[in-house]
């Protein structure tokens, strides 16, 4: 059932960036920024963790889920270390994302060519 | 002869013409929906390796899960594989993190030729650099506004 729900979530929330590109002028990358920002501020709401802990990897491998982990972070951070909080919790509850995809695409674009079009 | 053709013609563009947005829309938020489901399902399974043979907690298992995903959409994308999978799947392979990894991955392949420098390094950030920008941004506003009026 995990996985079922983490697959109709995960889903769901693909069909609306589907949606989205469909219907508006809005490019891959806009819809990335807009996805990013509206999961920092679901997060903050308190609206996004209710759906991570029914749908799982369904809502945190989305876009969203990253922007939601930056809001969570942040917040925890504010209330144990005030305004300094504010400037670390974001990047700190994201940091092994951030660097993974650093590192990794980095190491991944140094092996590898760009497939010639068949 | 020529009057007919024309007429099927005409009646074929019409054809064309009524049914052509809108089952498009509908086949590409099908294969959206069937392939990002897909990957957040192997999502999923890398959580619960995680949590169950690692024995990490919650928060640490979702680290490792955005870690391992980007990897595999970095591998995925060097092999030319998530190339295809995009054009099958849409937006269900770009709103997922391994999307995320894609979008780095694939310009910096592309511009190695102007160099490691402002080709790899900085191009691997043209679509990653504003997610990064605007999400960090927003939460640390985030943050600010929690610090001075709700805490």
């Amino acid at each position: 059932m995990e996985y079922v729900r983490a697959f109709i979530v995960g889903g769901l929330i693909c069909v609306i960036g589907q949606i989205l590109i469909d219907k508006t002028a809005l490019t891959p990358a806009r819809i990335l920024v807009i996805f990013v920002t509206s999961g920092v501020i679901l997060g903050a709401l308190g609206i996004y963790e209710p759906l991570v802990e029914y749908a799982g990897a369904g809502a945190t491998i989305p876009l969203p889920g990253f922007g939601n982990t930056l809001a969570k972070g942040v917040i925890k951070a504010v209330k144990s270390d005030g305004i300094l909080g504010a400037f670390i919790g974001g990047v700190q509850a994201a940091a092994g994302g951030i660097a993974a995809a650093v590192f990794f695409g980095y190491l991944i674009a140094l092996i590898f060519d760009p497939k010639t079009k068949r | 002869m020529d009057a007919i053709k024309q007429k099927q013609d005409q009646e074929y563009q019409q054809y064309v013409y009524k049914k052509m947005p809108k089952s498009n829309l509908f086949k590409n938020c099908m294969l959206a929906f069937l392939v990002g489901g897909a990957i957040c399902t192997v999502g999923q399974i890398v959580l619960n390796i995680g949590k169950n043979y690692y024995n990490m907690n919650q928060e640490r298992a979702a680290i490792f899960t955005s870690i391992v995903m980007i990897f595999l959409g970095a591998v995925l994308t060097g092999i030319g594989v998530y190339d295809d999978i995009g054009k099958i799947g849409g937006a269900g392979s770009i709103v997922p993190i391994t999307g995320f990894s894609n979008s780095i991955v694939s310009p910096a392949m592309e511009f190695k030729r102007e160099g490691y420098v402002l080709g790899v390094g900085a191009k691997m950030f043209v679509v990653a650099g504003p997610v990064l920008v605007y999400g960090i941004g927003t939460s640390v506003l985030i943050g600010l506004i929690y610090h001075f009026f709700i805490k």
